[in-house]
């Protein structure tokens, strides 16, 4: 029972963090950003030393943790915030489908960019491997990967929290993503709000890929793709725009996920995916607006 | 010298001209109602002034630098703070969020919370109101409450010039009377500038100063409200008689 718990926390975790990073830079631009999944992969296989050899040349994945951490993170930020100057600052004034299809073209860049450095074979690395041994809480075995992966998580939005309620950055990206025009008449400089977006939500990515690379132990260059699948359902089903509707609805899936893996017969099992998206819809016809509505996304006249 | 200057502004909405080649100034401290009826082009022009919405032509000018085509964060640190159409409250953020917005350009990050502290009290000597709900929601004000917020919003950028519209929409009354109150009080307080856009004159002859009428997106009238209101001018000119 405990066990289930933490699976379903710990996979919910990346949903959540997956999630995030596409809501954060929703509510500040409208952009569906469909290159965050290969921002996610790029950050892992920053890890490695390019080569297309079969085996894995690991870099800066020997960097004790403490620099590892920061390290991953910076190149998420940097690799997001490369991506608005010199993708999506051109596409501001677009209109949002122009924008979402940007998105999609600059993650098949990232993604082939990968292609081309690191071929297309998954290899196996070891990341952190002292997080793999078990630890045992109140009876039952688990990873302590999944332990820190969940504290990891809360700490991550925890401090968020905080940064968006105690900041005046955060404020700024508050009111920026409720009402982007009058921000602007009020002084918020549109550049820096949208930069700082990206750069929390490149660093988000960052987080994903540590946790994702040390869960699976390989880097794949379509790793990204099936996170990001799950956290754009997540942040649709959330409410777009809304972040905590987007950590809520991450927990949700992956909850739903985990539930229907122990839950559902033997044989169907393997349409587990099919019943969490049926589910999905279900929430989707009674709350088309997600579950938690954001503000400042209705039709301005 | 004029503290704000247009000339020959000139606004599209892709084939629909909303303002054509539009020319006034602005002295400090000067008072000035721009009136007409809908669709004259009124809050295009504001608009413009803030930089939100394109020009098609002409220049603006404030306080002695062309802001034509500037981004609306630099238009406001020259001293222009708009308080827009339906106001705009940020309704998610609690009332002293949406106050201490406005403060942020002013002042580098450390010193920002007390200089926002002081410029704070000064909106909450005015607004007893807001300070009383400064930690509630926005969102749930009243019009009257929220039209007082986003006057407070626009003082606390410090601004030379107040340009509002339509401060009077879906409001009572008495309530219309209550920030005219305040707006007169602000103006000889902080030697503000007042660009107040309304549909009808009535309140321009109430309040003094000038006026401007506008119609189909050209000024037709430009004087002082009370004279100028009390003239059969103003009628013909706002209803277009001279057309039928």
């Amino acid at each position: 029972m405990l066990q289930i718990l933490f699976d379903a926390l710990s996979l919910g975790s990346l949903y959540a963090l997956g999630a995030l990073g596409i809501a954060l830079i929703f509510g500040v631009m409208r952009l569906v950003n469909f290159a965050h999944g290969d921002v996610i992969a790029f950050c892992v296989f920053a890890l490695l030393w390019p080569s297309t050899d079969a085996m894995a040349i690991v870099f800066a994945g020997q960097l004790p943790w403490y620099l590892l951490v920061p390290f991953v993170l910076l190149c998420g930020a940097g690799l997001s915030v490369l991506c608005e100057i010199v993708v999506f600052r051109r596409f501001r004034k677009a209109n949002p489908a122009t924008m979402m299809i940007t998105s999609f073209a600059l993650g098949f860049v990232i993604r082939y960019f990968l292609l081309m450095l690191y071929s297309s074979r998954p290899k196996s690395i070891s990341l952190l491997p002292t997080l793999s041994q078990p630890v045992e809480i109140f009876g039952a075995r688990l990873p302590l990967l999944q332990l820190i992966t969940i504290i990891a998580t809360m700490a991550i939005l925890i401090g968020l929290t905080l940064f968006l309620r105690q900041t005046r950055f955060g404020l700024e990206m508050r009111a920026a993503a409720e009402n982007f025009s009058m921000a602007r008449m009020l002084g918020v400089r549109a550049n820096r709000v949208i930069m700082g977006a990206f750069a929390l939500s490149g660093a988000l990515a960052g987080a994903i890929a540590l946790i994702f690379g040390s869960q699976t132990g390989t880097a794949d260059i379509q790793m990204g793709a099936s996170i990001m699948l799950m956290a754009f359902i997540a942040t649709v089903i959330g409410g777009l725009g809304s972040l905590g509707g987007a950590v809520l609805a991450g927990f949700l899936l992956g909850a739903a996920s985990v539930v229907m893996q122990v839950m559902l017969p033997v044989d169907a099992r393997p349409f587990r995916d099919a019943f969490v998206y049926g589910a999905v819809i279900l929430v989707l016809l009674f709350r088309p607006q997600g579950l938690i509505a954001a503000r400042g996304t209705k039709e301005r006249v | 010298m004029s503290l704000l200057a247009l000339s020959d502004i000139t606004i599209r909405y892709s084939r629909l001209t909303a303002v054509r080649d539009v020319s006034f100034s602005m002295a400090e401290g000067e008072i000035l109602f721009i009136t007409g009826p809908n669709g004259a082009g009124k809050s295009s022009l504001l608009r413009a002034i803030a930089g939100v919405t394109p020009v098609a032509g002409g220049r603006i000018d404030l306080a002695g630098q062309e802001i034509t085509s500037q981004a609306p964060e630099n238009i406001a640190r020259l001293g222009f703070s708009m308080v827009p159409e339906g106001r705009e409250v940020f309704g998610s953020l609690t009332i002293e969020e949406n106050l201490l917005i406005g403060t942020g350009m002013h002042a580098n990050n450390r010193g920002w919370r007390t200089r926002a502290a002081s410029e704070l009290e000064a909106v909450y000597a005015t607004f007893p109101m807001l300070k009383e709900r400064r930690n509630g929601q926005a969102g749930l004000l009243s019009g009257g409450q929220q039209q007082m917020l986003v006057i407070g919003r626009a003082l606390m950028t410090n601004p030379k010039l107040i340009a509002i519209d339509e401060p009077s929409l879906g409001l009572a009354p008495n309530i219309t009377d209550q920030v005219y109150e305040r707006l007169i009080v602000l103006r000889a307080q902080r030697g503000l500038t007042l660009l107040i856009v309304e549909q009808s004159s009535a309140r321009a002859m109430m309040v003094g100063g000038r006026m401007i009428l506008m119609r189909g997106g050209q000024i037709v009238l430009d004087g002082d409200a009370r004279t100028l209101g009390n003239g059969e001018a103003i009628q013909a000119a706002y209803f277009g008689y001279e057309d039928h």
